[in-house]
């Protein structure tokens, strides 16, 4: 009789079963995904040109393209990052690096953030409306819908940049400060270098959920599908139009079809760009292998 | 300093406690029993738990004091007093003088980052930062304004010499540091310390995290470095303490505080020590 047996046990097998379960999990994720994306390139790529992408819309949207409509979506993206990204990302240096973790002011900047986090859309859009368009006399305009937008990216921009701070090892802060090192030389030359990936992973996710809003834009950058002129004029954002499209316009859903699937690729792209633009920072700071 | 300064100091502080020895009568050649650090009655708590009572203690210049004792009796926050290290740590409070050539550290007056700049820290985890090997040094060094990048290149080069890490690392200094050993990666971090030029060094168990063979290459250079620098290390390895060590300290934990039992020579504390608890704990038998 053998000391020492090597059967084939039952926790192999539901290791096997782990793996599978596993696997399947992620095939459902996957099949998802590429379901949405078949289904639009179906429905949007026969409508897809050049003239889409720089037209303006004719018939309300049926025939023509998406041009201004493309650039009123990057204008209030560009103002709502504009906004939140210094406002954000100086609270989580607040939070994470000048205030005691415990304190009552962080928890309560961390409370409101998280309350914040969880308002649905639309009742921002209400808000703006209420404040920058009406209040502010900012109107239905670009800069009413970007500042919107701000105010809704604020919580991620702010956990997420507090969290990649907070993971930076205890340990850098330490043995800069023992070289005397100032806080803010500290900071700028090691902690968000070290956070970078995880600001980038935010930015990201910021620019996903704004680039896809529509509740918040609704009543306060408007649907007016003109060329901007200016920031205070009214704007249509790119999920606006699809949602118009959709919901208002019959015989819109061949151009909703490929402005959903313009949105998408956007997103794919800007996710991509995101996390080539981490891992480069991250090469940067020369990581070992 | 003058020297009727000196006097008086040591006047006062053999009135003080028992602890300090009077001038050097033997040991090494390098000892010049001048104080550089004087701590006085000094308690440090975390909430409301105290690491150190009461200690009183010199350090002199240019030798190579031991700090031993069991984990936990206070022997990391001893060190990260002595260059405020302790200002990081928010339930840290301290009570007390330490003074370092005269200068009370804790006044509001001081400046916290000179004072780092004149004493160095070691880790006992080697903390290279996820830099190359060169940014290593330059951004403290630039941080303390050294900034022309000749004297810059002069500097990283002679202190990483003096670390023994020259040859290693002269055709790499682009690549990580964190790509190096942990005995290299230990070494870098004293050159990036020494490169402040500091006049005191802090060594919180340098070798502890080293294999046997890296820990001898720092080993000697630590003693390398006696007499040209003060050097403060904590220790968990006895005969290490008593091969590079001119002055020993022995703390131990009692009532669930962390106290100075004993401190002396090298030599005495491990020969002839006076206390019980250090004789115990030297010839093994606790801690
Ligand atoms: N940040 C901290 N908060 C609370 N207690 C601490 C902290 N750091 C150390 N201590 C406690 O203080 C005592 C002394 O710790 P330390 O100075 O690290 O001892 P040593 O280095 O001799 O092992 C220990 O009991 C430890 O648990
Ligand atoms: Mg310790």
């Amino acid at each position: 009789m053998p000391e020492i047996t090597f059967v084939r046990s039952r926790s192999i097998l539901r290791d096997r079963l782990v793996q599978l379960l596993v696997y399947a999990a992620v095939l459902v994720v996957s099949g998802v995904f590429i379901w949405i994306l078949a289904d639009l390139v179906r429905g949007g790529v026969a409508h897809l040109s050049w003239n889409f992408f720089v037209d303006s819309p004719r018939d309300a949207g049926r025939a023509g393209g998406i041009g201004p409509i493309l650039v009123s979506t990057a204008l209030i993206l560009l103002v709502a990052l504009v906004v939140a990204l210094p406002l954000a990302w100086a609270t989580a240096v607040l939070l994470a690096e000048f205030v005691p973790a415990t304190s009552k002011f962080g928890t309560i900047v961390r409370y409101s953030l998280q309350v914040l986090a969880g308002v649905p859309s639309i009742v921002f859009g209400l808000f703006g409306n209420a404040f920058f368009s009406i209040y502010l006399g900012l109107g239905f305009s670009i800069l009413s819908g970007g500042l919107t937008l701000a105010c809704m990216l604020l919580p991620i921009l702010v956990s997420t940049a507090e969290a990649g701070l907070r993971a930076v090892p205890e340990n850098y802060r330490m043995s800069a400060a023992a070289l005397g090192m100032s806080r803010t030389a500290t900071l700028l030359h090691l902690l968000l270098p070290a956070a970078a990936p995880a600001l980038a992973a935010g930015l990201l996710l910021g620019i996903g959920r704004a680039v896809a809003e529509t509740a918040a834009l609704l009543f306060t950058s408007g649907y007016v599908e003109r060329m901007p002129g200016s920031l205070l004029d009214s704007g249509r954002a790119l999920a606006l139009h699809i949602f118009d499209l959709s919901m208002n316009v019959p015989g819109g859903d061949a151009p909703a079809y490929a402005s959903a699937l313009v949105l998408v690729v956007l997103l794919l792209a800007i996710n991509i760009v995101a996390m080539k633009l981490a891992y480069g920072l991250q090469r940067k700071r020369i990581m070992p292998a | 300093m003058n020297t009727h300064d000196i006097e008086e100091i040591q006047r006062s502080v053999e009135k003080q406690h028992t602890f300090t020895l009077g001038p050097l009568q033997t040991g090494p050649a390098c000892c010049d029993p001048q104080p550089i650090v004087q701590v006085k009655n000094f308690s440090l708590h975390y909430d409301n738990k105290t690491a150190l009572d009461k200690v009183t203690l010199d350090i002199y210049r240019g030798c190579i004091t031991a700090l031993i004792g069991p984990s936990g009796c206070g022997k990391t926050s001893f060190l990260s007093a002595i260059n405020r290290l302790t200002d990081l740590i928010p339930n840290c409070k301290v009570v007390g003088h330490i003074q370092v050539d005269g200068v009370d550290i804790y006044q509001s007056a001081c400046d916290v980052q000179v004072l780092r700049q004149q004493i160095g820290m070691v880790f006992q985890k080697p903390t290279p930062f996820p830099l190359s090997i060169r940014r290593n040094i330059e951004l403290p060094l630039r941080e303390h304004g050294v900034t022309k990048r000749a004297e810059v290149e002069a500097v990283s080069e002679q202190v990483l010499r003096d670390v023994g890490l020259w040859h290693e690392v002269h055709d790499r200094l682009d690549s990580a540091a964190l790509s190096l050993s942990g005995g290299q990666q230990q070494r870098l971090c004293i050159a990036r310390a020494l490169a402040l030029k500091p006049k005191i060094l802090l060594m919180d168990e340098p070798c502890s995290a080293l294999d046997p063979i890296a820990s001898g290459v720092v080993e000697d250079l630590i003693v390398g470095l006696q007499g040209r620098y003060t050097i403060v290390i904590v220790t968990h390895n006895l005969a290490q303490a008593r091969r590079i060590a001119n002055y020993a300290a022995f703390f131990w934990v009692k009532e669930r505080a962390g106290h100075l039992i004993e401190f002396g020579h090298c030599r005495d504390i491990f020969e002839t020590p006076v206390h019980q608890l250090t004789a115990a704990y030297v010839s093994g038998a606790r801690g």
